[in-house]
């Protein structure tokens, strides 16, 4: 029997004996041993459903699937429903040829309708909980600021932590899971409020507001996975968490968890930790970044060229990694609209894909005069994982563009600025 | 010649075997994932971005690295590796472990009954030590012994 460095509760110890099941035991024992190798020194309760990344059934997960089995098995789901990264396919409005088809549905992900069950059995929200964004009001995976998460998303746990001060660990797949089930998470790193002091001072010294992605890129580069408190920002997007700071933190947050490994950062005057503790957050011996317009630039520059050939006419562009808020849909409908009309075009020139939640496209969708302007530009919605989608080597080999550092960082897609982004997709050139 | 090191024993356990050394973060996913779609009998590193191990035999071999990177999927196919039979026979750390690499090494051990050895914080002396191809023997205490021409 594994004897645990951290405290347990009775409960809790009962379990790990194996009192209330096999399964039960394992699930319990896979928390206990991740927390003590972390120096946890106890496990707290989860205030909230946790958030899955493991969306896609590839088979070489076999053994990860049976022991889903051994779960369900034993009757086990999590106590609060979870939601789960998006899907990796979407044929309805990500059209592929017929054989990238056939590698997705029969060699890449020929287990994912297998797994999506496994999944509702053992506590998926809904048929809808397929996004990286479950923080959106409409999805409703919206924890309250000090509330003890799980998650495991790198974009959804740094919004969560920085925007909403919830307080959640970057766990590795299936950990997540394994903490849902016991309902329980080991309290170190960012559930303790030493784990949430910044090491980092990033002084923002641009003469507008960076391009969210390019400023997330850079402070993640920088700070790796250290916490960053950012001066300066507040500036440009206020005092108060509106749509557009909100809209604005996830693009950035996203860029800080992917080009390094940020889990967490204070916004002066701006995120919830910010406002009430101030520079009280900002560890003595703390470094500083100071970011300029050359530092931006000098970032930008810095991203290999993945393509084989520079010159490739792009074949597909995704906007929307992560997931687009609904007031972002709107947005880019509008601008979609106003640069075709500039250009004296009808519909996009490239195939363009904006990706968001289920429920958000639904809600979009039923606004039915904004659905049928969007479908006039040629564009598509859909809520498709683009990086999972370039996964697929026959699709991840064409000339993709696209706005999100994300997707840059992981594959071969090519990283454009919203703005140039939007003169390529509507005829002109970047 | 032998040098040894002195790690904390995450996975406690002896193996002994031949080092694959990555001296740059390693990444499971993109290392083990074409060989286990492709059901090899052994994996090879197939990340492209990871000259010092790419191409090399993973399975059964002594992992010397210090982190892990890249996709938090990393954590399962590392398990799914030993469920297998196909991991590394011991991870050996420099640094601190990384949540994904723990998140492989405990499930494989909880739900698969299979022992990756792992020892980290074995420092960068180590790494700079250890060359690919050197024979390396592991403790249960966390020792590490590589042998050296």
């Amino acid at each position: 029997m594994y004897s645990p460095t951290m405290r347990l509760t009775e409960d809790e110890r009962i379990i790990l004996e194996g009192g209330r099941g096999e399964a039960l035991r394992k699930a319990m024992e896979s928390v206990v041993r991740f927390g003590d190798v972390f120096g946890a020194d106890r496990l707290v309760d989860l205030d909230h459903g946790v958030h899955l990344v493991t969306s896609f059934g590839i088979p070489l997960l076999g053994p990860v699937f049976d022991m889903m089995d051994e779960l369900i098995a034993a009757g086990l789901e999590t106590p609060e429903p979870f939601t789960v990264d998006p899907r990796p396919y979407d044929f309805a409005n990500v059209p592929v040829g017929p054989i990238e088809r056939l590698v997705f549905t029969k060699v890449m992900y020929a287990k994912q309708k297998d797994y999506e069950a496994q999944l509702r059995k053992v506590g998926l929200k809904d048929g809808r909980a397929f996004t990286c964004a479950c923080y959106f009001d409409e999805v409703g995976n919206v924890p309250k600021r000090g509330a003890n998460l799980a998650w495991a998303e790198s974009s959804a746990v740094v919004y969560a932590n920085s925007v909403l001060g919830a307080r959640s660990n970057r766990n590795s797949g299936v950990l997540e899971l394994m903490c849902g089930i016991v309902g329980k998470a080991p309290r170190f790193g960012f559930l303790t409020d030493e784990g949430r002091q910044a090491s980092w001072i990033v002084e923002l010294k641009t003469t507008g507001l960076p391009e969210a992605q390019l400023l997330g890129s850079a402070i993640g580069m920088q700070v790796v996975e250290d916490v960053p408190y950012i001066r300066g920002l507040d500036r440009y997007l206020g005092g108060t968490l509106d749509d557009r700071a909100k809209d604005y933190l996830k693009d950035m947050g996203a860029a800080s968890a992917s080009n390094g490994a940020v889990g967490l950062y204070h916004v002066d005057g701006l995120t919830p930790e910010a406002k009430d503790l101030g520079e009280a957050l900002v560890r003595k011996d703390a470094r500083v970044y100071v970011i300029d317009d050359a530092e931006i630039e000098r970032v930008k520059a810095g991203y290999p060229m993945m393509w084989k050939n520079a010159d490739s006419k792009p074949t597909r562009c995704f906007i929307g990694c992560p997931h687009l808020s609904r007031a972002q849909l709107y947005g880019w409908l509008e601008r979609l609209e106003a640069l075709l009309s500039a250009a004296g075009r009808k519909r996009v020139a490239v195939p363009t894909v904006l990706t968001t939640a289920p429920d958000v496209a639904a809600a979009f969708r039923a606004d039915a005069a904004a659905a049928a302007r969007l479908e006039a530009t040629g564009a598509t919605l859909s809520s498709i994982c683009p990086l999972m989608y370039m996964n697929n080597p026959l699709c991840g080999k064409k000339p993709v563009i696209t706005n999100s550092n994300k997707l840059r960082t992981y594959t071969k897609a090519r990283y454009y600025t919203d703005a140039d982004i939007l003169a390529m997709v509507t005829g002109g050139r970047a | 010649m032998k040098k040894s090191f002195k790690g904390r024993a995450v996975v406690p356990g002896t193996a002994s075997g031949e080092a694959v050394v990555s001296r740059r973060g390693f990444n499971i996913l993109a290392s083990m994932q074409r060989d286990l779609m492709g059901k090899k009998a052994e994996v090879r590193c197939s990340d492209q971005n990871n000259p010092d191990a790419f191409g090399r035999a993973l399975s059964g071999r002594i992992l010397c690295l210090p982190r892990t990177i890249g996709s938090t999927t990393g954590g399962m196919v590392l398990q799914a590796a030993a469920a297998l039979g196909k991991a590394p026979a011991a991870l050996l750390f420099s640094e601190p472990i990384d949540s994904l690499a723990a998140g492989g090494v405990i499930l494989a051990k909880v739900w698969n009954g299979r022992d990756i050895v792992t020892v980290d914080g074995l420092g960068d002396e180590f790494l700079a030590a250890v060359e690919n191809g050197a024979a390396i023997s592991v403790e249960a205490d966390g020792i590490v012994t590589i042998e050296t021409a």
